[in-house]
């Protein structure tokens, strides 16, 4: 049984101008334990399908279609009341930027102690300040410091106040939407590092969203690509270092740099991400695509298993494909 | 700094306000038509009764020597010593110490100021919360549109329409005066009629003061609402946006806890500044107010001795009213970094 369970989840943003899709028909499933990357450009939905999780699309946004099972409760279906219970508990979220992601007026026990005494009503306050301390101190902070206020902490720091809110209640999920991407290169590695120790002690499953494809290959069993809102590769990291099918997979490999190739050429993609109010018809890749054919300009590609725990959002395979690899399997 | 250094140094800051303050509403005074010699005589006087009035009144001088007579009276220590007030000079008209009428007068004023303040406070940031958590929806719209007409509508004319509803027609609250006159007023403490009679436990009195301050304070406090409403409605959005609220949902907090706690505990801080900027906006209201509730408070007294070119009395007034909104900005920055703990003082 797993744990979430998300199938054709499409989000909607109705605006004035249009109706932008920002994920459509997205389905996976996450076991206890496991970890999941999303990884994407900017404006490709990760974000937005990493909210939907604890429903939180920012306004306008709408879930119009599909089921988000969390332990076989849909919670696209619960009422708001029923839903608070499930944030922070249940499924936690990490933001990006830790520097405003904490109340500027209030302490840093007071977040910790606030969240635990919200969804467990029966703990005392002392209890809830000992409790705290004990997060406190395994994020590597003083315990003292609960005492100080955001603004007199690094980014880094707080983004371990920010894992230890998520964490502090035990949750079976947590979100990390773009962990790093605000702090600098050395902090990002420790924070990973943390996140990861922090993940195996308590057994949690982890959903790191990330536009770095490397930061995912390196700590993640599974990764969805996402690009306009679609799922165009959903695959395991050891598959996705052999063999990534997808030409835009393909593509993201080939412009991450290797240390270890020193006359490695780094490929960017040609063009831009589309417009997401006017998207192309067929595959949302095509104007990039090296490989598009006719039929990727007219018709959308469906997801084809092209092995165990793989699957691609691509006419090159499958029946209409051309490409060779489509021999070897089904 | 610490916070004593920097209460002292505001409080000596005020001084070059007050004097700068002080010397234009001397000069204005002076320069403005109207001769308070003149005022003092029903039929034409002769010049020479005319001559010894001037003399009486002190300006016979040259502008110059008035004017450091009348520094030189403020800063007389033993005069403060001796009345509790400093010396204001004598009413051009009454002849009276200017510091005592201006010292019986006050403590209405602030009564009315306070009152007015929580009133306005109170709406207005109750419906700009309201406003901002239902955007744009018709609740939104309709609150918006209140904001506007109260941010417009003048002050006698509310006033007016209060004392038609509710003290002609319905006969449920007096159209004037501090207290009922049948009732004596309670002995002074601080001036201010409901703090006095809840001082001596006399609650018969208390209502009675309450009852006289609603219209009066009600009026002022909803024509200053409106701004309050959109500053705060606005601050809301703004604040309700941010990460911090959104990963306080993330959480899976209170939705009370959110909006008061997280976005309005943030958002008040620039409504805070309002308040304190509000607060001469305030005073001028109150002159309007008073006038329309026969409510016997410095804004009054300013516009019975404006009638009388009376300039003792209206540069005496004006320096309180500086002095008043002076202290209650200091009072704003000192709650702002008791607020904010990202302000130290």
């Amino acid at each position: 049984m797993p744990l979430l369970e998300i199938g054709s989840l499409t989000v909607d943003y109705p605006t004035s101008r249009g109706t932008i899709r920002a994920v459509e028909d997205v389905s996976f499933s996450l076991k206890k334990g496991e970890t999941l990357g999303l990884a994407g450009e900017s404006g490709s939905g990760k974000s937005t399908l990493g909210l939907s999780i604890i429903r939180l699309v920012p306004y306008p946004g709408v879930i119009v279609k599909g089921h988000i099972r969390i332990d076989e409760t849909d919670i696209v279906k619960l009422r708001e009341h029923e839903m608070r219970s499930i944030r922070g508990r249940k499924a936690a979220y990490i933001f990006q930027d830790p520097m405003t992601s904490l109340n500027p007026v209030k302490r840093i026990g007071a977040h910790f102690i606030e969240l635990i005494r919200t969804h467990e009503p029966n703990t005392g306050k002392e209890e809830a300040f000992e409790r705290t301390k004990t997060v406190v101190e395994n994020l590597g902070i003083l315990s003292e410091r609960i005492n100080d206020y955001p603004h007199q902490f690094s980014g880094g720091m707080r983004q371990r106040i920010m894992i230890g809110l998520a964490i502090a209640l035990n949750p079976d999920l947590v979100i990390a939407d773009e962990p790093t991407t605000a702090l600098d290169v050395i902090v990002q590695a420790k924070i990973l590092d943390l996140l990861e120790s922090l993940r195996k002690v308590y057994g949690m499953a982890l959903i790191l969203i990330s536009h770095d494809l490397s930061i995912i290959l390196e700590r993640c069993d599974k990764i969805i690509i996402m690009y306009a809102g679609h799922m165009l590769e959903y695959v395991t990291s050891i598959e996705m270092h052999r063999n990534p099918k997808h030409p835009y997979t393909q593509g993201l490999l080939q412009s991450i740099p290797n240390i270890e190739l020193s006359d490695q050429k780094l490929v960017a993609i040609p063009g831009s991400p589309p417009d997401m109010l006017n998207p192309p018809k067929g595959c949302r890749f095509w104007p990039r695509c090296s490989y598009a054919k006719k039929i990727c300009r007219v018709k959308e590609p469906p997801l084809i298993k092209v092995g165990r725990n793989h699957f691609v959002r691509c006419f090159l395979y499958g029946k209409k494909g051309v490409h060779v690899e489509r021999n070897r399997k089904s | 700094m610490g916070l004593r250094s920097y209460i002292i140094t505001r409080i000596l800051l005020t001084i070059p306000t007050l004097l700068l303050l002080l010397s234009m509403v001397f000069l204005i005074m002076r320069v403005l038509p109207g001769d308070p010699v003149a005022l003092h005589f029903e039929k034409k006087a002769t010049p020479e009764q005319m001559e010894s009035m001037r003399r009486a009144l002190g300006l016979d001088t040259p502008l110059w020597t008035q004017y450091i007579e009348y520094l030189g009276g403020l800063v007389d220590i033993g005069y403060i010593l001796e009345h509790g007030y400093p010396n204001l000079g004598k009413s051009m008209q009454t002849f009276e110490e200017v510091g005592g009428q201006i010292f019986s007068a006050f403590p209405a004023t602030l009564e009315l100021a306070f009152y007015s303040m929580i009133i306005a406070s109170v709406i207005g940031i109750l419906l700009g919360v309201i406003s901002s958590k239902s955007y744009n929806s018709i609740l939104d719209h309709l609150i918006r549109g209140v904001g506007t007409v109260t941010y417009a509508v003048p002050i006698f004319f509310l006033g007016i329409v209060f004392q038609l509803i509710f003290g002609v027609y319905l006969r449920w609250l007096p159209t004037g005066l501090r207290i009922n006159p049948a009732v004596d007023p309670p002995a002074t403490i601080t001036g201010l009629y409901t703090i006095d009679s809840l001082l001596q436990g006399n609650l018969f009195k208390f209502f009675e003061s309450l009852k006289a301050l609603l219209l009066p304070s009600l009026t002022l406090g909803i024509i200053l609402s409106g701004i309050f409403i959109r500053m705060t409605r606005t601050n809301m959005l703004e604040t309700l946006r941010l990460d911090f609220v959104t990963a306080a949902k993330a959480r899976g907090l209170k939705e009370s806890t959110v909006t008061y706690g997280y976005a309005l505990r943030n958002a008040f801080l620039p409504i805070l500044t309002m308040m304190g900027l509000q607060f001469a906006i305030l005073l001028g209201g109150a002159i309007l107010t008073e006038t329309t509730f026969s409510w016997p408070g410095l804004g009054r007294y300013i516009v019975d001795r404006i009638n009388f070119r009376d300039y003792t009395a209206i540069q005496g007034a004006v320096v309180v009213f500086g002095l008043f909104v002076t202290l209650v900005s200091l009072v704003v920055d000192i709650l702002y970094a008791y607020l904010d703990p990202r302000i130290r003082l």
